[in-house]
């Protein structure tokens, strides 16, 4: 889930990194009052959950507090990107000695957080990356293991940063790292990060993306920034579609029926499984698939929340079968899946034969999942069908049936 | 609605007694047993197929008074 900027400074400050002074306003008037406070030139920027803030004109520089006024009830009236921002940061404008980019990022193909810094900060970190890697130092580092300060200070002195500016920028990283971990981000960014005329850093900028399923566990830090449990901060608003599958993995505790996404494919797809969902989902676009949707269910659903997932996708518009997916399944019964897709077809009145294009979940209880697929008249399959070949089998029937 | 996949029978010397059907409602795992207004065995026919076949109805009953049929099987029992 994103932050706004505003809520990503208060991160970052409560992380122990110093901000340039600053405060969120939700009207010209608060705004103005913001400026006043802070004294000198601000930096008026709209709070919304999307780039291109510069561009659009939601970011404006004000010399006085009626300046800074009327650029907030400008920006506070400004849709950008199709959003309508939720306020606007008022900012002071500071005078800056040299822009670095200091920022933790997860990454997925080595399972561990890697830090970045550059001392180009103020521009995007991957235009930097490749005009100028010598610019741009990195280090992975461990979830588990402490965090120590000279991991940070490597990365840094990787850039050519020397001296005292090494010394203050080191803590500062460092705190970004652990803040990225203590607080279950994705993404914890400062840019720029501000070396100022008198030599001291700071946070000029944040960007914050925390782990969705992160928020049981984050609660009192939501709490205390003022994020609603109906926000879901996602790249975008939900479809109707979506919140059903939210309903439905909602409506009983027992598994997990959720992360459903809507696409506009003809092929539904019940799929799950340590992994399994994002493995067939691929493998029904390699075989030229059009998935109607995406999902993840898993950890022994009851029938009633397998048939309400199946009965969603299979009520969506222009899907014409559903391919019931899965890895090989250790805590989720395979009878159980099958009784809910099953239940499902019928309760809808299709034939669940000519409905499910492939039943492919071998695992736990499977003899008594295959019993009841027989019964029906499903297509089924077992481990001896790799899940790529599964998906390639429902993409070749639905392909018959379009 | 009755269930799909699954049906139970309970013999009526169970069902019509109060201490088996608080040990049925008890046991079952996905409430297909309740005790009815009457104290007796309700079988809750919404609950059916979300039996996971554990036996624990039938460990908590005499032989043969409760019989767990699979619909999907010719009705084989547990």
């Amino acid at each position: 889930m994103r932050f706004f900027e505003y809520e990503s400074r208060q991160i970052v400050a409560k992380a122990g990194i110093p901000t340039s002074p600053h405060g969120f306003a939700t009207t010209a008037e608060e705004a103005r009052r913001i400026a006043t406070e802070i004294g000198g030139p601000t930096v008026i920027k709209s709070q919304v959950l999307t780039g291109g803030r510069m561009k659009a004109g939601g970011v404006k520089f004000a010399d006085t507090p009626d300046e800074a006024e009327a650029h907030a009830r400008d920006i506070l009236a400004l849709e950008i990107g199709g959003h309508m921002p939720r306020g606007v940061l008022v900012d002071s404008k500071v005078d800056v000695k040299q822009e670095y980019y200091a920022g933790v990022v997860w990454d997925g193909m080595r399972k561990q957080p890697v830090i970045l810094f550059s001392d180009m900060g103020g521009i995007d970190i991957e235009e930097v990356a490749e005009s100028h890697p010598d610019h741009v130092g990195r280090g992975h580092f461990s979830t588990i293991h402490p965090f120590s300060d000279f991991q940070a200070k490597q990365v840094i002195a990787a850039t050519g940063v020397t001296g005292k500016a090494l010394q203050r920028a080191t803590p500062i990283l460092a705190r970004l790292a652990k803040l990225f971990v203590e607080r279950d981000m994705t993404l914890a960014e400062i840019n720029p990060l501000a070396e100022l005329a008198d030599g001291s850093f700071v946070a000029v900028d944040a960007h914050m993306d925390m782990e969705n399923e992160a928020r049981p566990r984050q609660k009192a830090l939501l709490a205390e920034l003022g994020v609603g449990e109906e926000e879901t901060r996602q790249a975008r608003e939900a479809t109707p579609f979506e919140i059903a599958g939210e309903a439905v993995d909602a409506m009983d505790h027992r598994g997990v029926a959720g992360n459903v996404t809507e696409f506009d494919g003809n092929l539904g797809l019940v799929i799950g499984a340590g992994g399994g969902s994002l493995t067939l989902f691929d493998a029904v676009r390699a075989h030229g698939g059009d998935p109607a949707n995406y999902c993840e269910i898993g950890g022994n659903p009851s029938v009633k929340k397998a048939a309400g997932l199946a009965k969603l996708v299979l009520q969506k518009p222009g899907v014409d079968k559903i391919a019931v997916m899965m890895s090989i399944v250790s805590n989720t019964r395979v009878d159980i899946v099958a009784r809910g897709v099953i239940k499902a077809c019928i309760e809808l009145g299709y034939d669940p034969a000519e409905k499910i294009a492939i039943f492919r979940i071998p695992g736990a209880w499977e003899e008594e999942g295959f019993k009841i697929l027989e019964r029906y008249g499903v297509e089924y399959a077992d481990r001896s069908v790799s899940m790529h070949e599964a998906a390639r089998r429902a993409v070749e029937k639905i392909g018959a049936a379009a | 609605m009755p269930g799909l996949f699954i049906d139970v029978e309970v013999a009526p010397e169970v069902a019509s007694d109060p201490a088996y059907a608080a040990r049925l409602e008890e046991v079952c795992p996905v409430d297909i047993y309740a005790v009815g207004p009457d104290g007796g065995v309700t079988v809750v026919e919404e609950n059916l197929d979300e039996c996971v076949l554990c036996r624990l109805c039938l460990d908590a009953t005499p032989e043969g008074t409760v019989r767990v049929k699979k619909l999907y099987e010719d009705g084989a029992t547990l």
